[in-house]
């Protein structure tokens, strides 16, 4: 038995070495150079080779674990081992050993390398991700490798995509009906790069000719073109759809919780954007718990960061009920100031403890990156997932204030607080609740806003005046008005910013609001009865 | 001893001790002002200015201070309003009498500085990058003039190892340093025969938080050739920019995207593995390998650790601090020269110093002009937040405040007013 073992690791270790052996050293000695033209080369020519180590050594470059010493041997460390790509030869790494510095240009040589090889891959997925790399940058000197891959490939999509590479490759063919098929074939590209090379074929030049002397290419260039023109189009409305949809979703996290504190109680609350804040910061500080604690289940710390961020912002806000704001109600003015100060009193609070720097709060993997819809529309898994989030919680805040007892106590003490007060509502206990419940919900709007942008003390400050627009655009007191607000803003917002761009989309948003609120000062929805006065 | 007894004694001493240490500062301290906001939206660029001035404030006392005097540095907050930084500044001038201000970061608070040094002939040494197009004999602007940044970044992008980008997107926060900066640069893309059509240049409000039609909108206009980005996004602006280009899939590798307002400073507030890639220009980066940096990165350290500053365990050391550290150094070489802490007599004096700076250059205080020669670099960003160098002029550079690609100022003097 110990004999088989033996000879067992003899023959793998031959195998090893012999695998080892197989690379140039021709080939990887460049790649520690500092020719930049070398490098690429190398890369180019260790991509064509095809082989498990070419592979290898171009992964381990492309994730910065190739290190050259000053006498320029190439080494691959993992774990601070190194091994010797060329002989296999395991040695410590050595005082000068420095990882090779891959910049933008190697690193695109590297991906269009490495997506190559990949296309020979076993597991189907990578090989269609790698069609689709190879589709982005098809050039003539990849023809060969891509319709050898193709011969192979037995995938109907893949086949699909590989084919689409081909030809744009075949759109420069010296064969006309190479060139007419390649464009017909085009017609169903969602690669929008090919626009301008189509485009520029049927370009006349001054002297009358054209840069694609065939007519009948020509022609199957224009319907080619018209239809891709047609597909932007409805890539761009439906982006704008959505990306409005979005907006949309983080206006309204943000407003919903001033849609029961200001809307609902009718309390100025200057210091809602740092509640936001403070939901946002009890993200941060649960992602650290989980980094501590919990590292193997990072990515689900957004799922606990909910709930801990809306007890959290609750309870901040019935502090600030109970000792500041119950004082002041029915003085609006003084309402407004207190709370401006607590703002500020709770931004720098924020900004002792954390650092008046930003904190970083990162996407978890299942919210990260996007899918791609219509062939070039890019909806990303964050802002999905708000969205989704958003409509969340508006049916949690509409089941709570018509479905609950305490809702039918907010809505009668909002109506009529003193035949509410006669009847034995505990009015102020449902003020501290209302207003509790308020923060909350602004804390798990501050939860979406973390992984959207910056967490700083400043969060706040840059969604107050857009929560109390959709709020007052919204009607005050109204639930539903708010929702449609939001919706109506974000979507506006999307469809001017590309004729208007982003500054003068912001004012015209601004000046519609005014003449609107000039003609209709109740908002969308106004509240009927007693207390609408 | 009874209890108004002790009362009476405490008092006496801390008298005492207050008056000892009072007339021990009038005698043999020289004041210096440190003008930073600590508070409102600044405060997460300058408190780590303030703090590095602290340090060098210490440094220099514990090796005997300037010409044997101690240096008592005097921190005020403007809050990152503009009007509060000249109030500040003359409080700083006429009160507290201190021989020089460190400070300001935004161009619009030099702005509005500047009158009230010049009535009363202060000294200023600014840290930061701007756009240029000023020279005032009151100031030594100790960070990057265009010609320091901007354009080396886009020459480099240009450049066959940058990625030889023939589009441009010039995408900015709608204020004056992009608006100038972009004009530069427009300028100077047309003379290297870039057509207009190739060039895009969007402004963003401030405190954006929404890039989706911008991004889309690159995208669309990448599709055209290869584009690269050049951001003069404000400061943390920047994070949910980069959060939805990387959500949104364009990588490095596709758009590389130049900023000249990120550095390791901003990073720490990001996630930057979708960043990886992307550029940045400075006259200093961390990452950076030699002796002088090693050691002032070990001093920032250990002095963020021994003040117990938020987050101490992970500071990080950029350009604008490399920048305060050089410009206090230098203003106290230039009292030494002069031996006196006389405004008019500093100014003449800090014309032609040099300074071994953790750029691993000497660098010089131009003789002139009252702007540094720096050396330029272009970082990639790495997943851990640090910048890997790809690109470094050979020498220190020469600053041109005044822009040769906006008309009108060659006609203008390469030295300020009244000099």
């Amino acid at each position: 038995m110990r004999r088989i073992l033996i000879s067992l690791a003899w023959a793998l270790a031959a195998v090893w070495t012999s695998a080892f052996a197989a690379l140039d050293p021709g080939l990887v000695k460049p790649l520690g150079g500092d020719d930049a033209d070398a490098r690429v080369e190398a890369i180019t020519k260790l991509g064509a080779l095809g082989t498990p180590e070419a592979f290898a050594i171009l992964n381990a470059l492309n994730e910065e674990k190739l290190y050259a010493t000053a006498e320029g041997r190439v080494l691959v460390v993992e774990d601070d081992k190194a091994t010797d790509p060329l002989t296999g030869e395991k040695l410590d790494v050595p005082e000068d050993a420095d990882s090779i510095t891959v910049n933008n240009r190697l690193r695109r040589e590297l991906e269009s390398a490495l997506a190559g090889l990949r296309l020979f891959a076993d597991d189907v997925k990578v090989r269609l991700k790698a069609a689709k790399e190879v589709q982005q940058n098809a050039g003539a000197a990849q023809l060969p490798m891509l319709e050898k891959a193709l011969a192979k490939e037995t995938d109907p999509r893949i086949r699909d995509v590989l084919d689409m590479a081909v030809a744009t490759i075949n759109l420069k063919s010296d064969d006309a009906a190479k060139r007419k098929l390649a464009v017909e074939r085009l017609a169903d590209t969602t690669n929008a790069s090919i626009r301008p090379v189509l485009a520029a074929m049927i370009e006349p030049k001054p002297d009358g000719t054209f840069v694609e002397p065939d007519e009948a290419v020509r022609a199957a260039v224009v319907d080619t073109l018209a239809r891709i023109d047609r597909h932007l189009l409805v890539i761009e409305w439906a982006g704008n759809l959505f990306y409005g949809l979005s907006l949309a979703s983080v206006l309204l996290l943000a407003a919903l919780g001033l849609a029961i504190t200001f809307g609902l109680m009718g309390i100025i609350n200057m210091a809602h954007g740092e509640l936001l804040m403070i939901g946002a910061y009890s993200t941060y500080v649960v992602q650290l718990a989980f980094r501590r604690w919990f590292p193997g289940e990072l990515d689900w710390y957004v799922v606990a960061a909910v709930p801990t961020a809306f007890i959290i912002t609750a309870a901040v806000g019935m502090l600030l009920e109970r000792t500041v704001i119950r004082w002041l109600y029915g003085r609006p003015l003084e309402t407004l100031l207190a709370t401006w100060g607590i703002s500020l009193a709770l931004m720098q609070t924020v900004r002792t403890i954390f650092g008046a720097q930003n904190v970083e709060v990162a996407n978890p993997s299942w919210m990260s990156g996007g899918v791609t819809v219509l062939g070039g529309l890019v909806l990303t898994y964050n802002r999905m997932v708000i969205i989704g989030f958003a409509v969340f919680v508006v049916i949690i805040v509409w089941a709570l204030l018509n479905k609950t007892r305490l809702g039918l106590f907010v809505r009668a003490v909002t109506q009529n607080r003193r035949m509410a007060d006669c009847v034995g509502v505990p009015t102020g206990r449902v003020d501290m609740l209302t207003f509790g419940l308020g923060s909350g919900i602004a804390g798990l709007g501050g939860v979406a806003l973390s992984q959207l942008g910056n967490v700083g003390p400043d969060l706040g400050q840059s969604y107050i005046v857009d929560s109390f627009m959709v709020v007052v655009l919204g009607g005050v007191g109204q639930l539903a008005g708010t929702v449609i607000a939001a919706i109506g803003l974000g979507e506006l917002n999307k469809f001017l910013e590309p004729y208007a761009g982003a500054v003068l989309a912001k004012i015209a948003i601004l000046v519609v609001i005014v003449l609107f609120i000039q003609k209709r000062p109740q908002g969308l929805f106004a509240l009927k009865g007693r207390s609408a006065d | 001893m009874n209890r108004k007894q002790f009362l009476k004694t405490l008092l006496g001493a801390s008298l005492a001790a207050a008056w000892f240490t009072g007339s021990a500062s009038a005698a043999d301290t020289i004041k210096v002002g440190v003008l930073h906001s600590l508070s409102g939206t600044m405060a997460i660029s300058e408190t780590s200015l303030k703090d590095v001035a602290l340090m060098t404030i210490d440094e220099i006392n514990a090796s005997g201070g300037v010409m044997g005097k101690q240096l008592e540095a005097v921190v005020v907050d403007p809050a990152s309003n503009w009007p509060l930084f000249a109030e500040k500044a003359r409080g700083l001038l006429s009160q507290d009498k201190v021989a020089v201000v460190f400070g300001c970061w935004t161009s619009v608070s030099r702005k509005s500085v500047l009158p009230v040094f010049k009535e009363l002939n202060g000294l200023l040494f600014y840290p930061v990058q701007y756009e240029g197009e000023e020279l005032e004999k009151n100031v030594f602007y100790t960070g990057a003039a265009p010609n320091q940044q901007a354009i080396p970044a886009v020459e480099y992008l240009m450049s066959k190892e940058g990625g030889g980008a023939k589009r441009w997107v010039l995408l900015g926060t709608d204020y004056v340093y992009p608006r100038t900066t972009n004009k530069i640069l427009r300028a100077f893309l047309k003379s290297k025969g870039v057509d207009e059509k190739d060039i895009d240049e969007v402004y963003t409000p401030f405190g954006h938080s929404d890039y989706q039609t911008i991004v889309a909108n690159i995208k669309k206009f990448a599709a055209g050739g290869k584009t690269a980005v050049v951001s003069t996004i404000n400061g943390d602006s920047n994070v949910p920019f980069y959060k939805e280009l990387g959500n949104a899939g364009l990588k490095a590798t596709d758009v590389p995207v130049v900023a000249f307002s990120v550095g390791e400073e901003e990073l720490r507030g990001v996630d930057t593995k979708p960043l990886v890639g992307h550029l940045a220009a400075w006259n200093y980066f961390q990452s950076i390998k030699n002796p002088v940096n090693t050691e002032f990165i070990k001093k920032w350290k250990a002095y963020a650790k021994a003040k117990g500053l938020p987050n101490a365990d992970t500071v990080v050391t950029n350009d604008p601090m490399e920048a305060t550290y050089i410009g206090i150094h230098m203003w106290k070489q230039a009292v030494e020269k002069a031996k006196t802490t006389d405004v008019d007599k500093v100014i003449a004096a800090v014309g032609g110093q040099t300074f071994k700076a953790p750029s691993g250059f000497t660098i010089k205080m131009d003789e002139k002009n009252h702007h540094l020669h720096k050396p330029v670099f272009i970082g990639e960003i790495k997943a851990d937040g640090q910048f890997s160098v790809v690109w470094k002029t050979p020498g220190p550079v020469r600053a041109q405040p005044w822009s040769p690609f906006i008309a009108g100022n060659d006609k203008k003097k390469d030295v300020p007013e009244g000099m």
